[in-house]
Formats: structure tokens, sequence, C-alpha cells
């Protein structure tokens, strides 16, 4: 008998939670960048331990976009970044609350 | 018993490399940080039988999206971006107590949802091929879209990284 799935649920929750605190706390966009992933990760996780109790294989699809839409947001993120960086020349998203400057 | 100790194993791995994102100052160290906690999720999927999915994480997140982050984290000089006083510490130090009422919560509500038993669940299916079978069957018009998704962000890029004015 393996691992009960609620135990795999209550991780992503942890690492979910982890998450969201270091978006807050942090003032890198980069590393918000990278907590964002921890999250979308944390979501993965739920979603294939719920497909493993359940024993549908929707979890896993779902798990597959989530992966293709993280990669196209990482891309187009990091894109922007470096584009503020080239106009700024400071990496802080406390200089970044107004939207055009 | 072997797949209890595999898990918490893991699973202290994955926290611990989660908090080390956060915690640590330098993101060159967030980014190795989260290499190890990508790879301890992908440990997890395998213990779900979910051996796909474990593969493609290290591939995609471990692999690709990792060299994305540290090349990004390479061209934009780290480690000189969070020093001084911090301007909103109040906000932020109010983060980490509502994190724990937020992970509270959340245990709270699958502790409810998930404690019944779901009676007999069926067994899982041979998976990588009836996951083929379902994505290009009941989710093919997402599977195509994920495509477009893909293009549509790789010409945002371009267009996002060329120089202004040229």
């Amino acid at each position: 008998m393996g691992v009960p799935e609620h135990y795999y649920v209550a991780l992503s929750a942890i690492l979910f939670t982890i998450g969201v605190v270091g978006v807050v706390i942090r003032r890198n966009p980069l590393v918000i960048f990278m907590s964002i992933e921890l999250m979308l990760n944390a979501a993965n996780l739920a979603l294939v331990a719920f497909g493993h109790r359940f024993g549908a294989l929707d979890g896993q699809a779902l798990v597959l976009f989530v992966m293709a839409v993280a990669a196209a947001e990482v891309a187009v993120g990091l894109a922007i970044i470096v584009a503020i960086f080239r106009v700024r020349r400071r990496l802080s998203v406390d200089d970044l609350s107004v939207m055009r400057w | 018993m072997s797949t209890w100790v595999a898990f918490f194993v893991l699973a202290a791995l994955a926290v611990g490399s989660a908090l080390g994102l956060v915690l640590r100052r330098n993101p060159i160290h967030g980014a190795l940080f989260l290499v190890v906690n990508l790879g301890s999720v992908a440990g997890l999927y395998l213990m779900l039988g979910a051996e796909f999915l474990a593969a493609a994480q290290v591939i995609v997140y471990a692999g690709a999206i990792m060299v994305l982050f540290v090349f990004a984290i390479m061209v934009l000089i780290p480690g000189k971006e969070e020093t001084g006083p911090d301007p909103r510490r109040a906000v932020r130090l109010l983060a980490p107590p509502l994190g724990a009422l937020l992970c509270l919560l959340l245990a709270f509500v699958v502790a409810r949802g998930t404690g019944a038993p779901a009676g007999a669940a069926p067994p899982a299916p041979a998976t990588l091929g009836a996951l083929g079978r379902l994505l290009f069957t009941r989710y093919l018009f997402p599977f195509e879209l994920t495509s477009v998704l893909l293009l549509a962000a790789m010409v945002g890029v371009l267009l996002l990284a060329r120089k202004r004015g040229s």
C-alpha cells in the first residue's frame, strides 16, 4: 500500500504557500518569477495526486498543458524583465509601481 | 514502508529547497534550489505512477526553463537589486503569518475534502499510451491551441527583445 494521496495534496499546499510568501516578500522580479513557478508546480502535484486517486488520466493531461503555459509565460516574462532592465538599469519591483514613465 | 521513506525524503527535499529559494538572497542560489525542488517533484510524480510527466518535468522544467532563468540572471547582473533598506518592510513582515494562515486554510480544505473514502478507485490504466490517446482524442483542441500559444509567445518575445527604434 502506497502513501495516501492526501499527503501529496498537503505537500502541494505547503509548496504553494511558500511560493505565495516568496512572491510577497522578495523584491527581485526574477525570484518572484521563480516563486510563481513553485506555485504552478504545487498545483501540478495536486492535479497528479487527484488523478491518481480517481484512477483518471485527465489530471496528467492538464499538467501537460500547464507546463506548456508555464514555458510560454516564463519566456515572455523574462523578455519583459530584460526590456525593463534595459531602460531602468535597476531591478526592483518597488520601482515598477507605475505602468508608464 | 520504503514508499513512506521515499515520500518523506522527497517531501523534505522539496520543502527545504522551496524555502531556500525564498530565503536566499542570491538569485543564482535560488535558481539552483528551484532545480532541486523540480527534481524532487519529478520523483513524486514517479511515485504517483506518472512516468511521462516525471520525464517531461526534468526535461522541460529543470532543463529548458531553468536554463532560461539562469541566462536571464546572468544577463541582469545579480546580487545588486535587494540591497539597501526595504521601503515596505512592515507590509513584508506581515507575509509569513498570513502565509501560515493560508497554509492552515488549505490544509483544512484538504482534510475536509479528501478525508472521505472515494470508494473503490478503479485501477489506473497503462499510462503513456492511454495518456497519448487521451491527448489526441478528448483534449485534441486544447493540444492544438498549445502550439498556437507557444508560437504567439515566441513572436512576442522576439518583439520585446528587439532594440528600441530598430
